[in-house]
């Protein structure tokens, strides 16, 4: 027990430890050198190992993330990233967390862009084919570039579900961007600078606050629950011991499972 | 995509397809045998891994050596550095951490009048919330009833859930969907407005409400939403690294670094919630996580040094599908709507092992059992273990392209791997999930210090000793809902202390413990980010670069 309080776990133990138990086994190799790959982070070369993340490759690298790095898992839009590879005019766009590092690779990550948001009460909003334009106009200057669609790292249409949004179709720009992770790429492309993921949020709340029909059986037992008709079962239930609660749990007769 | 060694395993898979379909249900697991695989194979019952804590409000009680380690450490403050006679902020309610706890509670308090200041260590929305995929329960249909959402939640829990947080959660889940619903939410519905839900692990009835399986994303880009449209005040990356107490113990609000400008500042409030979220990035076992990239223990770790009891901390939850293949994703999350939606979990010989939605800990063990005590797993070329996950057989139950359409969000992340999933199984093993327990809340949220109240992942108590899938999201709106209007009705009556009466008395009451205890001075936390660096470029003190001590 002393031993263990003395200190963390010294690195020999706590990799024994490891083995000892359920975690998986093993822990990648160290890279050899000649799996490693150049990479430019805003223009300076580093050399990584070839099958990481640009994440982890920039990590490897020496870069702690304060920015430009969240879920690690390609869905809260942090880690948009911008590259060129080798030999290539093409500006190519990804997801830091989720796109493998290439030799040659020359990027820089684009953490924040500026972005316009509007304000709305949504309950009140009807939703109209006006009301996107009303809110956010500069969509009318859509020059049908596609250049958001091209950067999207979701491959969302976005300059589709824009011209959904000039034409007032809610149901369909709110359907076409739900995939969105607002990493905010499109906006720092477009030249119309049109903030495409807000106008996409704002018809998804539209959608779903004032066009799908509100569900009848939960307005139903929110009923119920205002005149307290389950008050009584959970109070008896609260009160019952764990024997009596594994009881009715494990009894198919009194929680039988819905197929 | 896939390896020589694996493509055979896949085609086991597919030969044994037709007859798993005719197949007759696997039973659940009765007590005794669900008994006998946690022990014999969940983590949690690995001995050495946990050790029983030498100081702070649970001495005693054991919990894994990474959170005992945040937990019997150091602080990274020198309270020289902060001007707490001059808090640059003056509020009713402070509100830590801008997850989907914390922006409930902003949202929630400040529609109760309370003037809400909230601030996170990254951005708003960076949270588990936003990767939550599956969905959210709530008993709101007609076969179902909170009775047996509670029944249900008691039994993923072991029944050892405190009794009053779990019947909380439960009666609260419809008018929390109703909420979401009139924020417009896109839940997943007929055209007549009824809501499609399914199961998920542990549940007897289908209350799962989901969005495609963007479902935490869509909750949190919402609630987002309004928290602008509200103009509610918010300060992004500066984390709380201490509470601040007055002279009586009671929590007065906390001190902050600025992660980018190292300015040090405090806040005053009458009451503070903590919405830190979980501690998934300490990887605790050496387990990969499926957390947010901030879900490092911080606000356990402050809460506890203010004297709050934690609850469950000697329990993990190991989300049983995370990615074992390929490596670049390896750990990251496989929504339990996988098996919500029919795939059958199928090891290395083509056969299945469990009926694929028992809770999660339950599935988890099985997977673990396969792997490692029948030598059934499937080997992938880094040498990792995993079994499959029969994609394909969802567009056979559904019909084709029920893949992309009921879980667009691992199509993609599967797809730019080569890895097309309505056609190909893919291979998991669990990964380090969810915090079943921590700060020890009452139904308002209220901590066990005065005026500290704490809400989602943080809190503890509700789910026992294991959670079931589509109550997090639940959780973290019940509760920082009540969160939000606990502290703001408490903050109507309580009295801001004299500045110069707050401070950091709790912290040096720690350290006297720390130094009895022999706490080795090294050991800093709160963590504040995780180190993913190669060793040559990691400090003796990480926090230097913070502008902490």
């Amino acid at each position: 027990m002393a031993e263990e309080v003395k200190g963390q776990k010294p690195k020999g133990k706590s990799q024994k430890a490891a083995a000892e138990s359920s975690a998986p086994t093993p822990q990648p190799l160290a890279p050899s050198p000649s799996s490693l790959i150049t990479i430019f982070v805003m223009g300076e070369a580093y050399q990584v190992p070839k099958d990481l993340t640009i994440m982890k490759a920039m990590e490897y690298a020496g870069f702690k993330f304060i920015r430009g790095c969240g879920c690690r898992g390609g869905f809260c839009g942090a880690c948009g990233t911008v590259f060129r590879t080798k030999d290539s005019y093409k500006l190519k766009v990804g997801l830091a967390c989720q796109t493998v590092v290439e030799d040659g690779m020359y990027l820089t990550q684009i953490p924040f862009y500026p972005a316009n948001k509007k304000e709305y009460d949504i309950a009140k909003e009807p939703a109209n084919t006006q009301v996107l334009v009303r809110f956010y106009p500069e969509i009318m200057r859509c020059i049908a570039c596609n250049s958001c669609t091209k950067i999207c790292p979701q491959d969302i249409d976005v300059m589709g579900y824009i011209n959904a949004a000039i034409r007032g179709d809610i149901e369909k720009v709110a359907d076409m961007s739900f995939d969105c992770i607002m990493c905010g790429l499109c906006a720092s492309r477009c030249p119309a600078e049109i903030v495409h993921y807000q106008v996409g949020l704002l018809a998804r709340r539209l959608y779903g606050a004032n066009v799908a029909k509100k569900a009848p059986h939960l307005a139903e037992r929110m009923k119920e629950i205002k005149t307290g008709k389950f008050e009584p079962g959970l109070d008896k239930l609260g009160k019952m011991t764990e024997k009596e609660l594994s009881a009715m749990f494990y009894d198919p007769k009194v929680r039988d499972v819905e197929p | 995509m896939y390896p020589q060694n694996m493509q055979e395993s896949i085609k086991r898979l597919d030969a044994t397809r037709e007859a798993r379909i005719k197949q007759a249900k696997i039973p659940l697991l009765g007590p005794e045998p669900k008994k006998e695989l946690l022990h014999g194979f969940h983590p949690d019952y690995i001995q050495s891994s946990m050790r029983a804590l030498t100081v702070g409000p649970n001495k005693g009680d054991r919990t894994p050596h990474e959170i005992a380690d945040v937990l019997e450490a150091w602080p990274i403050v020198n309270p020289a550095k902060f001007d707490t006679e001059h808090p640059k902020f003056d509020v009713d309610v402070l509100i830590i951490g801008a997850g989907g706890a914390g922006v409930s509670a902003a949202l929630v308090a400040a529609a109760h009048g309370a003037k809400v200041l909230t601030v996170t260590k990254l951005r708003i929305g960076d949270a588990n919330t936003m990767m939550a995929q599956g969905g959210i329960q709530a008993a709101d249909k007609a076969n179902d009833s909170p009775e047996r959402h509670y029944l249900d939640v008691l039994g993923g829990g072991h029944f050892k859930n405190i009794p009053e947080l779990a019947r909380a959660l439960v009666s609260d889940a419809p008018g929390v969907i109703e909420w979401l619903e009139e924020l417009g939410v896109m839940f997943d519905k007929d055209p007549d407005g009824t809501m499609l839900t399914i199961h998920g692990g542990g549940t007897s009835r289908r209350r799962m409400h989901a969005a495609r399986d963007y479902t935490g994303a869509e909750i949190m880009r919402t609630l987002r939403d309004e928290f602008r449209n509200q103009n509610l005040e918010l300060i992004e990356y500066c984390v709380a690294v201490e509470l601040l107490t007055d002279e009586h113990g009671a929590c007065a609000g906390a001190a902050f670094v600025n992660l980018e400008t190292q300015e040090h500042f405090t806040v005053r409030a009458k009451t503070t919630i903590i919405a830190t979220g979980g501690c998934g990035r300490l990887h605790v076992q050496g387990f990969p996580c499926t957390n947010h990239y901030g879900a490092t223990a911080d606000g356990l770790v402050l809460a506890y040094r203010a004297g709050a009891k934690l609850a469950f901390i000697d329990t993990i939850q190991y989300h049983p599908t995370g990615a074992a293949y390929p490596e670049q994703i390896f750990g990251l999350l496989i929504t339990e709507k996988v098996r919500g939606v029919g795939a059958h979990l199928v090891n290395a010989e083509g056969n299945r092992f469990i009926y694929e939605l028992e809770s999660r800990d339950v599935t988890a063990s099985s997977i673990i059992r396969e792997c490692k005590g029948r030598g059934l797993g499937v080997v992938t070329p880094t040498g990792r273990l995993g079994v499959w996950l029969d994609t394909p057989l969802i567009e056979v139950l559904k019909g084709p392209g029920a893949v992309k359409k009921n879980l667009p969000a691992m199509y993609h992340q599967y797809e730019r791997f080569g890895i097309f999933m309505d056609k190909e199984p893919i291979l998991t093993y669990p990964t380090q999930h969810y915090q079943n327990g921590g700060i020890l809340i009452k139904d308002n949220s209220e901590t066990g210090v005065k005026n500290l109240y704490a809400a989602g992942e943080v809190a503890g108590g509700i789910h026992g000793r294991n959670r079931l899938m589509g109550n997090s999201l639940l959780d973290i709106l019940v509760f920082g809902r009540r969160a939000g209007i606990a502290a703001a009705e408490a903050a109507r009556s309580a009295v801001l202390s004299e500045a110069k009466d707050l401070g950091f008395n709790h912290v040096a009451a720690f350290e006297s413990e720390l130094k009895s205890a022999k706490v080795p001075v090294e050991r800093r936390s709160p963590m504040l980010l995780p180190e993913y660096r190669r060793d040559e470029f990691k400090t003796p003190f990480p926090f230097a670069a913070l502008g902490c001590e």
